[in-house]
Formats: C-alpha cells, structure tokens, sequence
C-alpha cells in the first residue's frame, strides 16, 4: 500500500510534535517554554483535522493553543520568567521509568485494533445507532453536537460543574490576594500618617 | 511486521508524547514547567482517543445527505469535554502557583523544599527553649 498524502501529513505533524515535545524538555527560559506550548496546541489542531475531528481541532486550537498560553504567560508575568539553573535530581531513574511504561504502553497496543481498523469494536456498539439518529431523532446535521447536547447532555452538565468548581477554586485563591492587598495598604497608610 | 508498524505507528507516537510530558512533569524543579508537562501529556491522551476513532477512509462525522463512513464521533464528544476541562484544571494549577510564589517568593521545588526545612527547625528550636 503506497502512503497516501493524508499519511505523510500525519507523519509529518507527528514529527514536528516530537520535536516540539523534546524543545519543551531542554528550554529553560519559561517564555519559550509557554511559546512551544502553544505550538504543540497548534500542531496537535493541525493533527486533529486530518484525523477527521473537526470540532475537537477547533476547540483546541481556541482553548489549547489560545486561552492555555495566555494564563501561561498571565502567570510568567506575575512569577519569574527563567526557570533556574539547578541540577536535576533523579533524572536518570525518570527516564528509566519512562522508558519502562512507554515499552509497557507499546506492547499494549499491539492486541488493539489497528488505526483506522472498521472492524474495530467501537464502532459497533451505539455509535451506529448515533450516526443515523442524528438526522431522525435531533435533527442536527453535526453527529458530535447531537451526541454533545442530546445523547450525552449529562456528560456535558458534569463538564459545567467542573469547570464552575475551578472558576471558584481560582477566584478564592487569586481574590484572597486581592484582600489582603487592600488591608496592608490600609496599614501603611495608617502608619504612614502617623509618622 | 510491516502490518504491525502501518497499523500502530500512529499509536507508538502519541506514546511518545504521552512520556516526554510525563518526563518534564517527574523531573523539572520549576512549577510551572511541570504543569507544561501535564499540558503535554493532556494533549497526548486526545490525539490517542482520536486516533481510536478514525476510521479508513471516513471523513468528519458531518451529515451532508450522501452516503459516506464516518469517523467515530464519541470520542470527538469526550475530548471536547476533556479539552474545556484540561483548561479549568491548568488555570487552577497556574493560580495555586501564583499563590506560592506570593508566599515564598519562589516557584522552584528545591527552594520550596528547602524553606520548608527551615520552618520546621525554627518550629523545633522555639518549642526546645
């Protein structure tokens, strides 16, 4: 079987994936590293639309590479832009640890159906049942929003409470900052009136 | 074997991925590196699920009235959850971050570790007197 374009795209983004991953490893400077993050997001989009997922590649592109380097960089300014030069501990067993549960993973996959398998048992179960509905039951041309709103609105109504759990989560956290700003400059101008 | 590579390389790169994040979070000494690292290994695990519902030769599950093979649209679904939430979850890390930083004046581990020491031997000295 000669690769076809859609195949060497794949392999190509894939490499560029890699390659960005092992940058991220050995940059220090925290302003790179948050550039190659959103990099990596990018790539990946790139990657999820030849793998037929369109709505996941803009949701990342948006989300990933967008709002992601955005806190990064928020953060940077507010912290410290390069990380130090400190010597690594345990290096060497991280990477034998690594190296283990990546060959664990590999060895894994070769009992899974192959890429792009149709005979793979995920596509038997209920997805078919989704894919005809769609048009008959919901009436949405777009499979993944009928299965995101309608078949799996749960899921969708667990996604909201997570997030509103993390929306609280950062706001008790950075607000509290905020508070005890107000009190010390409250103080200093208390003293600073009295001498 | 050449069947095995055509049909998992796929697989074998995301893996790749998957441990170069788990790499930068286990050995990076800077928080927010770390979180990078969980970033990376986050969008590891949604190009694996893509790539368990790609289908030969489907195209994006769109209904455009003509009779075609779609890929899997569920994994589509919980990684489009998965994404949303991934961002919630690293904004929540980046201000525990900023929190730490406020209050130590350090975002590197050794130096957290090392503050921490310090703390408690200072603890250990006023209960001793």
């Amino acid at each position: 079987m000669a690769p076809d374009m859609v195949t060497v795209i794949d392999l190509v983004l894939l490499a560029l994936l890699c390659a960005t991953a092992i940058a991220i490893i050995l940059v220090r400077q925290l302003f790179a590293v948050a550039m190659l993050t959103g990099a990596f997001s990018m790539l990946s989009a790139g990657l999820l639309v030849t793998l037929d997922a369109v709505d996941v590649a803009f949701t990342e592109a948006a989300v990933g590479a967008g709002v992601s380097t955005v806190l990064l960089l928020g953060t940077l300014a507010l912290t410290q832009r390069r990380s130090e030069e400190t010597r690594r501990r345990g290096t060497a067993p991280a990477l034998l640890a690594v190296i283990l549960t990546g060959c664990a993973l590999v060895y894994a996959t070769t009992d899974m159906p192959g890429f792009g398998d149709p005979g793979a048992p995920g596509f038997r179960h209920v997805v078919p049942e989704y894919i005809s509905g769609s048009e008959t039951d919901i009436g949405v041309p777009n499979i993944v929003t009928s299965v995101l709103a309608s078949y799996r609105g749960y899921d969708t109504l667990g996604e909201v409470a997570v997030i509103f759990t993390a929306g609280i989560g950062v706001l008790l956290l950075l607000g509290r900052r905020r508070e005890d700003e107000i009190q010390d400059e409250a103080r200093r101008s208390d003293s600073g009136g009295e001498g | 074997m050449l069947e095995a590579i055509t049909d998992h390389y796929n697989y074998w790169l995301v893996i790749f991925l998957l441990m170069a994040g788990l790499f930068v979070t286990m050995t990076s000494g800077n928080l927010v590196k770390k979180i990078v690292g969980l970033n990376v290994f986050q969008t590891a695990v949604f190009l694996f699920y893509i790539s368990v519902g790609k289908l030969e030769g489907g195209t994006a599950p769109i209904l455009t009235g003509e009779p075609e093979q779609f890929s899997n649209p569920l994994p589509h679904v919980l990684i489009l959850t998965a994404i949303v939430v991934g961002v919630a979850t690293t904004a929540l890390g980046l201000a525990l971050v900023v929190r730490i930083r406020e209050t130590y004046g350090s975002i590197e581990e050794a130096r957290l570790q090392e503050a921490d020491r310090q703390d408690e031997l200072r603890a250990a000295a006023e209960q001793g007197r």
